[in-house]
C-alpha cells in the first residue's frame, strides 16, 4: 500500500506546486494521474520517487516512510534517460551492480525479451529509436522489481501506434510482478487504456480533484461502448478541474494540454 | 457545451482510434542489422592521396626549381638535401640521441601538467569551494604568456632538466585544467538523478556517471595539452640545450644549416603528429560509444 498523507510541496521560489494531496493506492493497483500543465503531477512522482523532498506530510510504502530513494520504488522518466557509454543490456542492468553476475544477466535478457528487445541486448544508446530507448528505460526500471512504479509521460513523446504497442509491453511486465503503478499522462486514451483509475489533479497550487474508477476488462478494446463512457467522464472531470481557475479564458479550456 | 465538446476531443484523440499495426511495427524495427561500415579502404586511400597530392607538388617543384637553377638552394634547400641530412644524421644516430631528449621532455612535462591539470580540475569541477578558492588565481595566472616565466625558471631551476620539464608542464596544465573543469561542471544532471534514483553512493556516483561522462572532454583536453606540450618543448629547448631537436635549430641557425633545421622541423611534425595519433589510438576505446565526427579529425 502506498499512501500519500496530506502532501505538500511549496519550492524555495514560493511557487505551491502541491497542496495537501492525500491518496491511497493498494499493492497492484494502476493509477494513472491527469491534469492540466503545471498542476504538479512531475512534482508528485519525484516527492514519491525521493528526489525531491516535501514541505509537509508524508508518503508511506507498506508501513516506511519514504525521503530518500527507495529500493522498492522505480521512476521512468519523461526522457529516456539512458547513459550514452553503457550498451543496451548494460543499461538494462545498471541498478543491479550489487546481485551476482549469473542472476543480473538472467534478469537483463528476460527484461529485453519482455520488451522486444532480446536482439539489440548488444547495442549503444544511440543506434536505437526514440521508442526502442523507452523501452530500454521502462526494462531498466522494471528489472529492479520495485514495489511501486512511478512513470511520468513516458510515451508523450512517441506516435499513436508506438504508444499502443509499449502500453502492451508495460501490461504485460506489470502482469508478472503486479508493482503498483503511478502513471502521468496527457493522454485520455493512455488512461482508459492502462488504469484501474484515473485521478485527476486540478492546478494553483496542485491538488488532486476528482477520482474516475475505471473497472474495465483487460484487454481493454479502445473502441468498446465501456471505453468510450470512461473517456468522455475523464474528459468531463477535466473540464470541470479547469473551469474555475480559468473561467476568464473559455478557449483555453479546449486545450487543457 | 461539455460533453459535445468531451466527445469531439475523444474522436480526434489517435490513440483511442488507433488500428492495430503494432505487430508490423515490431517486426520492422526487429529486423534491424548490423552496422555497416561506412567507409571502405579504398574510400580512405582516395582521401589520403587527394590530401598527399598539394605536399608532393610543392616537394617536386622546389625540387626543379633548384636544380634548374631557377631558385637559390642556399637558404632553402632543395628535398633531397634535407633527406640527405635527415639520412645522415640518423645514420650516425644523432637524430636518434635528439629525438630521445625531447621525447623524454615531453613526456615527463605532459604527464605532470595533465596529471595536476587533471586533479586541480577535478577539485574545483567538484567542489564550490575549492572553485572558488583556486579558480581566480588559476586564471589569472593562465593570462600570463607562459613563456614569459622563462626567466623567472631559469633563476630558479637553473639551466638544466628541471626548468625545461616545468615549462612544458606549465604549458600543458592550463588547456587539461579548463577542459575537465568544464566538463565536470557541464555533466548533464539528468543523468546524474538516474544514479540517485539507483541510489548510488557518492563514489560509485563519481565513478559509474561522473567519470565516463567527463572522459570525452578529458581526452579533448589532453590532446590539446599534448599539442601544446611540442610547443613549449622548442621554447625549452630554445632556452638552451645541448641535445635534442629544439637544439638542433638553434645550431642550424648558428652555423646557416637551413637543412638541418628543416630536418629538425620535419622531425617535429612526424613527432607530433605520431604522438597525437598515439594518444587518440589509446583513448579511442575509451570513447567508442560516442555519437560525434571524431573520425574525420
Ligand atoms: N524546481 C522548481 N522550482 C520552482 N518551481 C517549480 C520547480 N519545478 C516545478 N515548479 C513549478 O511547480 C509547478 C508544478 O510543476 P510540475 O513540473 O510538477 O507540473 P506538471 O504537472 O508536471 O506539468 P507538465 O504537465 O507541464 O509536465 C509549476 O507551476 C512549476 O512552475
Ligand atoms: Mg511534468
Amino acid at each position: 500500500m502506498l499512501t500519500l498523507d496530506s502532501l505538500s510541496k511549496t519550492y524555495s521560489d514560493g511557487t505551491r506546486a502541491l497542496e495537501r494531496i492525500d491518496l491511497a493506492v493498494p499493492q497492484g493497483e494502476i493509477v494513472a494521474l491527469i491534469g492540466g500543465s503545471g498542476c504538479g503531477k512531475t512534482t508528485l512522482l519525484r516527492l514519491v520517487a525521493g528526489l525531491d523532498r516535501a514541505s509537509e506530510g508524508r508518503i508511506v510504502l507498506d508501513g516506511e516512510r519514504i525521503a530518500e530513494p527507495h529500493p522498492g520504488v522505480g521512476l521512468v522518466f519523461q526522457e529516456p534517460r539512458l547513459l550514452p557509454w553503457l550498451d543496451v543490456a548494460d543499461n538494462v542492468g545498471f541498478g543491479l551492480g550489487h546481485l551476482p553476475r549469473a542472476e543480473r544477466k538472467a534478469r537483463i535478457t528476460h527484461a529485453l525479451d519482455m520488451v522486444g528487445l532480446a536482439e539489440h541486448a548488444g547495442r549503444w544508446p544511440r543506434e536505437l529509436s526514440g521508442g526502442q530507448q523507452q523501452r530500454v528505460s521502462i526494462a531498466r526500471a522494471f528489472v529492479a522489481n520495485p514495489r511501486v512504479l512511478l512513470l511520468d509521460e513516458p510515451f508523450s513523446a512517441l506516435d499513436a501506434f508506438t504508444r499502443k504497442d509499449l502500453h502492451g509491453h508495460l501490461l504485460a511486465l506489470w502482469q508478472e510482478t503486479k508493482p503498483t503503478i503511478l502513471i502521468v499522462t496527457h493522454d485520455v486514451g493512455e488512461a482508459v487504456a492502462l488504469a484501474d483509475r484515473a485521478v485527476v489533479m486540478r492546478p494553483k497550487p496542485g491538488r488532486l480533484d476528482d477520482a474516475i474508477p475505471l473497472a474495465l476488462a483487460r484487454p481493454r478494446d479502445p473502441a468498446s461502448p465501456h471505453s468510450e463512457a470512461a473517456t468522455r467522464r475523464i474528459l468531463a472531470a477535466l473540464d470541470r478541474s479547469l473551469k474555475p481557475a480559468q473561467a476568464a479564458a473559455p478557449t483555453e479550456a479546449a486545450q487543457w494540454w | 457545451m461539455n460533453e459535445s465538446a468531451a466527445t469531439e476531443r475523444a474522436v480526434i484523440e489517435p490513440a483511442a482510434t488507433a488500428p492495430v499495426v503494432s505487430a508490423a511495427h515490431d517486426a520492422a524495427d526487429g529486423t534491424a542489422s548490423p552496422k555497416p561500415r561506412g567507409d571502405t579502404f579504398w574510400h580512405r586511400g582516395g582521401r589520403l592521396a587527394l590530401g598527399l597530392i598539394l605536399p608532393l607538388a610543392l616537394v617536386i617543384g622546389w625540387e626543379f626549381a633548384v636544380r634548374t637553377g631557377l631558385a637559390q638552394g642556399r637558404l632553402m634547400p632543395p628535398p633531397s638535401r634535407i633527406a640527405a641530412t635527415l639520412h645522415d644524421l640518423a645514420a650516425s644516430g644523432d637524430l636518434w640521441m635528439h629525438v630521445q631528449a625531447t621525447l623524454v621532455r615531453v613526456a615527463l612535462g605532459f604527464a605532470f601538467g595533465a596529471l595536476a591539470g587533471i586533479a586541480a580540475g577535478a577539485l574545483t569541477g567538484a567542489l564550490p569551494t575549492a572553485r572558488h578558492i583556486l579558480d581566480p588565481t588559476l586564471q589569472a595566472l593562465r593570462a600570463v604568456p607562459s613563456l614569459a616565466w622563462v626567466p623567472l625558471f631559469i633563476l630558479w631551476l637553473g639551466i638544466l632538466e628541471t626548468p625545461k620539464v616545468t615549462l612544458i608542464a606549465v604549458g600543458v596544465f592550463f588547456p587539461v585544467y579548463i577542459g575537465v573543469a568544464g566538463a565536470i561542471a557541464s555533466v548533464d544532471r539528468k543523468l546524474i538523478e538516474v544514479g540517485r534514483i539507483f541510489r548510488l553512493s557518492k563514489l560509485q556516483l563519481a565513478r559509474r556517471i561522473l567519470l565516463p561522462a567527463v572522459l570525452p572532454a578529458t581526452l579533448t583536453a589532453l590532446r590539446t595539452g599534448l599539442g601544446l606540450g611540442f610547443l613549449f618543448v622548442v621554447a625549452a629547448e630554445l632556452m638552451g640545450a645541448s641535445e635534442g631537436l629544439g637544439y638542433l635549430l638553434i645550431d642550424g641557425q648558428q652555423f646557416s644549416k637551413a637543412d638541418q633545421i628543416l630536418a629538425a622541423i620535419i622531425a617535429f611534425a612526424i613527432l607530433g603528429k605520431l604522438a597525437d595519433a598515439v594518444l587518440v589510438a589509446v583513448t579511442r576505446p575509451l570513447t567508442r560509444w560516442q555519437d560525434t565526427a571524431r573520425e574525420t579529425l
